[in-house]
C-alpha cells in the first residue's frame, strides 16, 4: 500500500471545491433487482455523474432511491445492469478496494480491541499488522482517542465508536471515502460534533468523499455539491453548489445563505410528494 | 478487598445455604413421617450407603463418563462441520438438512433397542443415543450462529478486498462463537440423558444399569447414591464447557458481567 503525501498543514485555501481533475466518472447507470418472486425492481436509472478528485459530494434522497445501491456499485461491490464507473479512468468490474468504507452501523468487532478494529484492513488484506500499528495509534489520537487503544469497543459510546470506524476506513490511507449514513445512528449534538470533525480530517487528508444521508442540514454543511435524488427508481432530481466559504462552523446553520438552500432542498422534496407540509 | 466482597465468596455461601436448607427439609421429612428406607431413605443413609459402595460406582461412573464424551465429540466433530457445509451453500441445504430434521422427528430413545440389535451390548448403542440425541441442537445453533452475520460487514470486508476464506475465518466463525456455545451447553446436557438411556436398555455397565440393578434390589439409599453422582457428572460437564466459553468469549455480552 502506497503511503500518498498528505498535506498535513491546518491553513487551507479558502474556498476550496476539490481539483478540476475527474475522478468518479459514473456514466449512464442503471441497476435492477430481480425480486425473489421475479419482479423486476428498478433502483437505479440512468444516472450520471462526474466527482472531482478531492471534492466532498452527498447524496440525500428519501428511504429506497438506491442511494446505498450507488455506493456499493462504485465500490464495485454490485455489478451495473447498464452503464459504467471508471474510478481514476479505469473501469470499475471487481471490488474496487483503494477507498475507506463507512456504514450507518459501525460493524466493530467485540472480539477485538479498539487498536485491533482500526488494523481490520490489514488482516482483511493480508498484510503486517505490526507495521501498521504506529499509524493507528496516530490516527485514533488524531479523533480523540488517545489512551483508548486497548479498550474494547463494548466500553465506548455511540460516538467514539463511530470515530474508531472512520479511523478503520483512513488506515491504508485511500483516496476516497464512501460513507452510507455514518452519523444516522447518533445523538443530535454528536451529530454536529461528527460532522465539524469529519470536515477538519476531510480539510486535512485531501479525500474525495461520497457521501449519502437523510439530512438535508448534514448534507449541505458537508458538502461541495449535494445531489438531491427521486423516490425509486433513483435518479438525480438536482446538483446544488454549495458555495459557502470553508472552512465552516456549526453556526453556518443560522446564515440566509445555509437556511435558504436547505429551504431549496426541501421544497423539491415537498414537490416530489416525499415530504408533506 | 476483604473475602466476602468477592463475588464468588457470596455465591458461594449461599450456595451452602441454599442446599444445606433443601438436606435439612429432607432429613425433616424422613423423621417427621418415618417415611421407610426403601421408599425415601434420609440423608445419612444415603451418604452412608456411597461410602460402602464408592468402589463400585468408580468403574461405572468411568463407562459412563467415556460413552457421554465420546457420544458428545462425535456430535461436536461432525455437527459442526456439517453446519458450515449447510451455510456454504444453499444446494447442499437442500441435500443435508431435511433428512436431519428427519432424524430429529424420530424419538431416539425408541432407536436405542435397534442399536443393540446391530450392535449387541457394549459401548457402540449408548455412544450412538448419547451422539443423535446432542447432535440436532449443536447443527442448529452452529447454523444460526454463522448465518446472524450482519450483511454490510461481509460488504465492509468485501470492500477490503478480503477472500471468502478469510471472512468466514475471521468474522463469520468467531461471530458464530456465542451461538455455537448455546448449543454445545445444551448438548452437554443432553449427552448425558443419551448415555443413560442406552445404558438402561442394553448395557452391563454404566451408573445407568447400576442404577436399574439398584431399582431391582430395592436398594433405594444406593439408588439415590447413584443419582447424586450423576448430576455431580453432569454438572462438572456443563460447567467445563462454561468455561471454555467463558475463555474463548470473554468479549461477548453473556460474558461481561463475569468481569465485574
Amino acid at each position: 500500500m502506497l503511503q500518498r503525501p498528505s498535506a498535513g498543514d491546518e491553513t487551507v485555501a479558502i474556498p476550496r471545491a476539490g481539483t478540476d481533475e475527474s475522478f468518479i466518472e459514473i456514466a449512464a447507470l442503471n441497476k435492477t433487482f430481480v425480486g425473489q418472486d421475479g419482479e423486476a425492481v428498478v433502483a437505479l436509472e440512468g444516472l450520471d455523474l462526474n466527482v472531482r478528485r478531492g471534492e466532498f459530494v452527498t447524496i440525500v434522497g428519501p428511504s429506497g432511491c438506491g442511494k446505498s445501491t450507488l455506493l456499493s456499485l462504485v465500490a464495485g461491490l454490485l455489478e451495473a445492469t447498464k452503464g459504467g464507473i471508471r474510478i481514476g479512468g479505469t473501469p470499475v468490474v471487481e471490488p474496487y478496494t483503494d477507498l475507506g468504507f463507512v456504514f450507518q452501523s459501525d460493524l466493530l468487532l467485540d472480539w477485538r480491541t479498539v487498536t485491533g478494529n482500526v488494523l481490520l484492513p490489514c488482516v482483511m488484506r493480508g498484510l503486517d499488522q505490526a507495521a501498521h500499528l504506529g499509524r493507528a495509534r496516530e490516527l485514533l489520537a488524531s479523533v480523540g482517542l488517545e489512551g483508548f487503544e486497548g479498550k474494547r469497543p463494548f466500553e465506548l459510546s455511540g460516538g467514539m465508536r463511530q470515530r474508531v470506524a472512520l479511523c478503520r476506513a483512513l488506515l491504508l490511507d485511500p483516496p476516497m471515502l464512501l460513507m452510507d449514513e455514518p452519523f444516522g445512528a447518533l445523538d443530535a449534538l454528536t451529530r454536529e460534533q461528527m460532522q465539524v470533525d469529519l470536515q477538519t480530517i476531510w480539510h486535512r487528508t485531501q479525500k474525495t468523499v461520497l457521501f449519502v444521508t437523510h439530512s438535508i442540514s448534514e448534507a449541505v454543511f458537508l458538502s461541495d455539491r449535494v445531489i438531491v435524488m427521486t423516490p425509486r427508481p433513483g435518479a438525480i432530481r438536482a446538483i446544488l453548489d454549495i458555495d459557502i466559504e470553508r472552512p465552516r462552523d456549526l453556526n453556518v446553520h443560522d446564515t440566509p445563505r445555509f437556511t435558504g438552500i436547505v429551504h431549496e432542498i426541501r421544497l423539491m422534496f415537498q414537490e416530489m410528494g416525499v415530504i408533506h407540509r | 478487598m476483604s473475602l466476602w466482597n468477592r463475588k464468588w465468596t457470596r455465591d458461594a455461601f449461599w450456595m451452602v445455604v441454599s442446599f444445606g436448607a433443601l438436606i435439612g427439609l429432607w432429613a425433616g421429612i424422613v423423621w417427621l413421617f418415618e417415611t421407610p428406607g426403601y421408599l425415601l431413605p434420609g440423608p445419612g443413609e444415603v451418604l452412608g450407603s456411597g461410602r460402602d459402595n464408592w468402589l463400585l460406582m468408580i468403574p461405572h461412573s468411568g463407562w459412563t463418563i467415556l460413552s457421554v464424551l465420546a457420544g458428545y465429540l462425535l456430535a461436536v466433530v461432525v455437527g459442526i462441520p456439517l453446519a458450515i457445509l449447510v451455510v456454504s451453500s444453499s444446494t447442499l441445504e437442500r441435500i443435508l438438512y431435511p433428512p436431519m430434521v428427519a432424524t430429529q422427528s424420530i424419538p431416539k430413545i425408541a432407536l436405542a433397542p435397534l442399536f443393540v440389535v446391530w450392535f449387541g451390548f457394549g459401548m457402540f448403542p449408548k455412544v450412538a443415543v448419547a451422539f443423535l440425541i446432542c447432535f440436532f441442537p449443536i447443527v442448529v445453533d452452529t447454523i444460526v450462529g454463522l448465518r446472524s452475520i450482519d450483511p454490510a460487514l461481509v460488504q465492509l470486508a468485501r470492500s477490503m478486498g478480503a477472500p471468502p476464506t478469510r471472512i468466514f475465518l475471521r468474522l463469520r466463525l468467531p461471530g458464530a462463537l456465542p451461538s455455537m456455545f448455546g448449543g454445545l451447553k445444551v448438548g452437554s446436557a443432553l449427552a448425558v440423558v443419551g448415555a443413560l438411556t442406552g445404558e438402561f436398555i442394553g448395557s452391563d455397565n454404566g451408573l445407568g444399569y447400576l442404577l436399574l440393578s439398584a431399582a431391582g434390589e430395592l436398594d433405594t439409599a444406593l439408588l439415590f447414591a447413584i443419582l447424586f453422582v450423576l448430576s455431580l457428572l453432569a454438572m462438572a460437564f456443563f460447567y467445563a464447557i462454561e468455561l471454555l466459553e467463558r475463555l474463548m468469549i470473554p468479549w461477548h455480552v453473556s460474558q461481561r458481567a463475569h468481569a465485574g
